[in-house]
């Protein structure tokens, strides 16, 4: 039996104004700064970052690192704890920018590790320099983040700049190249960290292609990799088309060397290309293993192992626990104490230039080897 | 524009586009089914098509464990049989459950097409982000320890165990022609023909012809249309089992999205062959999948997708009803 036209009116109306008014409650409710506890500020610090999604693994890794650190500074603290917020954007710049919007209006979060990948980086860098929300990323590795002029944003992590420079020395010194085909996923990631591999390489370059990331199918770049006659493929990408570009390389009959970056140095890249034709490859990444008394703790409050960016986002979390420590915790405050931090941290040596990278770091060779990714004994690039 | 490239490698190109390709065709042939007797685009098809992956993976996990291990087609080939019963009978399960729950109740009631359209893309979410919960729904059971090979990290990539290793035959001009590119757009033009001869030569498969003709007059000849529309997404899902076995032959990895993208190709490829015409379909698929390797070849591989789909526009531009035309309702007894 339908209602009259006016009150069915009425019942939608009520029904919007309830869940309007559900929506807003979230965010007026939230502690300030100086709530309940006396003293104790219940602080937050929010991740961004991929959590599932294609990449999640990377993201899965980051927020271990953070829960770390977290854990062993509320043992310290037990009465005034920080805790931890997670926005899962899958890495994905199109779902990141409604978290920021999210992130921003909290007033409780007084820094963000993150974002996770380079895209949502940019897509996001204004809204958080606009609320002037510091944060350190422990992964985003693309050039142009910072030189956008974003302030408050910071990076634990060297850039895709040295880590390109870095690959192409490699393939030049080390793997004695002569002729590099280059590919990228065509991501603000893939496609910065290839350019500045095919810059440093120069006329070494043989040919380049760009691929799609969920792509599966690579037949026509294989095609062109062994018509070219390269002796090495360098893929700017993720694991998951890399492995698969390694395994269709492998059953074409490519035998030359392949590289990527830290966004295929994950397990997962092994898993994918198969055992055999993941062997030899060579993953750099702007980060070195963990030491194994980290690895411990890590598994005791995580249950897993840690993986890549673990150690940065330890670290990153501990510089804004040292910022809520001494009582740095407004904005303005807490850039300046990142701006001004030095110390020396499980992922290396900790100090930010006026751009926010950081200033010193060291690229890493990880290689394949019998079928297992071999994350322990890492080889630096100079 | 590289035309020189296309034409010093054309061979490869094409034979490893017709393998893409009849991965498509088969694909396509759920669609073109569905739509043929229903005029319906089931959208959710690319999930029976996903579903059909993990199953294979899945198997592969249960009989030979996690440890990777390559292998040639030859000696794959008794693992694989079981592995493409089970996908087969997995995607056959989610077709029959799709027509069940996401169809059936709107078709009875006379439902607009365009309502029976949105309760099929919200099937095929519903279908993909349940599998990419699945860690979840096992942990519901407190099964996600003793399950954990199938269902941990959910949403990450899920690889087979076994890669198969293609192994040259024989030599056409520069390109060593393999074993699994002959085996995969053998085995389509095969589960094509097979399917033809059923549509012409069985009572059921006169059934589905005659409903795609006239869903009434074929009710008035007494034809049993549930029966028949059941049977129709039987066997889409069956072929759509086939496709994702080939799959994970060639490819190996899967994901809870992994058939979306397809999805999308394998439909477009019926609309390029003739949607309704099962020939057109498999003929749809070859095209599309050669057609993406020469574009690939030609101006760079960021613009396969570009190429395809303007292949499309300009297929159905020239004629309208797709390359072969004729549809489900027509076919010659």
């Amino acid at each position: 039996m339908a209602l009259r036209p006016n009150l069915r009116i009425l019942a939608a109306l009520a029904a919007a104004g309830l869940a309007l008014t559900a929506c807003g409650s979230s965010n007026s409710s939230s502690p300030t700064a100086g709530g309940s506890g006396g003293s104790c500020g219940n602080f937050k610090i929010a991740y961004m970052g991929p959590l599932t999604g294609s990449a999640g693994a990377l993201g899965q890794n980051m927020v271990g690192g953070v829960k770390m650190a977290l854990d062993a500074y509320n043992k310290k603290n037990a009465d005034c704890q920080v805790t931890l917020k997670t926005y899962d954007s899958q890495g994905d710049p199109k779902q990141a920018p409604p978290l920021a919007t999210e992130i921003i209006q909290d007033p409780s979060i007084v820094a963000l590790i993150g974002p996770g990948f380079s895209g949502e980086s940019d897509a996001t860098g204004k809204t958080f320099f606009a609320a002037g929300l510091p944060s350190i990323s422990p992964s985003a590795t693309a050039v142009d983040i910072t030189q956008q002029g974003w302030t408050t944003w910071h990076r634990i992590i060297g850039n895709d700049s040295a880590q390109g420079a870095a690959d192409a020395t490699y393939l030049k010194n080390t793997a004695n190249a002569k002729k590099v085909f280059v590919i990228d996923d065509g991501s603000a990631y893939g496609k910065g960290l290839a350019t500045v591999v095919k810059d440093g390489l120069g006329s070494s370059v043989t040919g380049s292609d760009t691929v799609q990331t969920g792509q599966t199918d690579f037949s026509a770049t294989v095609t062109k990799v062994t018509s070219s006659g390269a002796d090495s493929v360098f893929y700017g990408g993720y694991y998951p088309e890399a492995g698969l570009l390694v395994k269709q390389l492998r059953q074409a009959g490519y035998k030359g060397l392949f590289m990527s970056g830290d966004g295929s140095e994950d397990p997962k890249f092994v898993s994918t290309a198969g055992a055999s034709a993941a062997n030899g490859a060579v993953l750099t990444a702007p980060a070195g293993p963990a030491p194994s008394s980290f690895n411990q703790t890590y598994k005791q409050v995580n249950g897993s192992d840690s993986g890549l960016y673990s150690t940065q986002s330890y670290d990153a979390t501990n510089i804004v626990l040292a910022a809520i420590d001494a009582g740095k915790t407004s904005h303005t405050d807490m850039n300046d104490f990142i701006n001004s931090y030095t110390a020396s941290g499980v992922s290396g040596p900790i100090a930010f230039d006026k751009f926010g990278d950081v200033q010193q770091t060291t690229i890493f060779a990880y290689k394949v080897k019998n079928g297992q990714l071999d994350t322990a004994n890492p080889s630096p690039i100079s | 524009m590289d035309f020189s490239f296309l034409f010093n490698n054309f061979i490869e190109l094409t034979i490893t586009g017709l393998a893409l390709g009849a991965i498509y065709g088969l694909v396509a042939l759920g669609y073109t089914m569905v739509y043929g007797v229903l005029q319906l685009i089931n959208f959710a098809h690319s999930e029976v098509f996903m579903f059909g992956t993990f199953a294979v993976a899945w198997v592969m996990v249960f009989i030979h464990g996690t440890g990777q291990v390559d292998q040639s087609l030859w000696t794959s080939i008794g693992l694989l049989g079981i592995c493409l019963v089970a996908a087969m009978g997995t995607s056959a399960l989610i077709a029959l459950l799709l027509e069940r729950v996401a169809y059936r109740p709107l078709i009875k009631k006379g439902a607009p097409k365009l309502i029976i359209l949105i309760s099929a893309i919200g099937a095929s979410f519903s279908l993909a982000e349940f599998m990419g919960l699945r860690d979840k729904v096992a942990a519901w059971f407190g099964l996600e320890d003793n399950l954990s090979d199938y269902v941990n990290q959910a949403r990450n990539t899920y690889s087979s165990p076994i890669t198969v290793d293609p192994h040259g035959l024989f030599t056409v001009v520069n390109y060593r022609v393999t074993d699994v590119d002959l085996f995969v757009i053998g085995a389509a033009v095969l589960m094509m023909a097979g399917l033809d001869t059923f549509v012409r030569r069985t009572r059921l498969g006169r059934g589905i012809r005659s409903v795609a003709q006239d869903p009434e007059s074929a009710a008035l000849m007494g034809v049993n249309s549930t029966a028949v529309i059941r049977a129709t997404f039987l066997i889409g899902g069956l072929m759509a089992g086939v496709a994702a076995t080939l799959y994970m032959i060639r490819i190996g990895t899967t994901r809870q999205d992994a058939g979306f993208l397809l999805g999308v190709k394998a439909f477009t490829a019926a609309v390029l062959g003739g949607i309704g015409n099962l020939r057109g379909a498999l003929l749809g698929g070859l095209v599309l999948g050669v057609a993406q390797n020469w574009g690939s070849a030609v101006f760079g591989s960021q613009w396969q997708d570009v190429v395809a789909f303007v292949l499309l526009v300009v297929i159905l531009l020239v004629r309208p009803t797709g390359i072969l035309g004729e549809s489900l309702g027509k076919a010659r007894a």
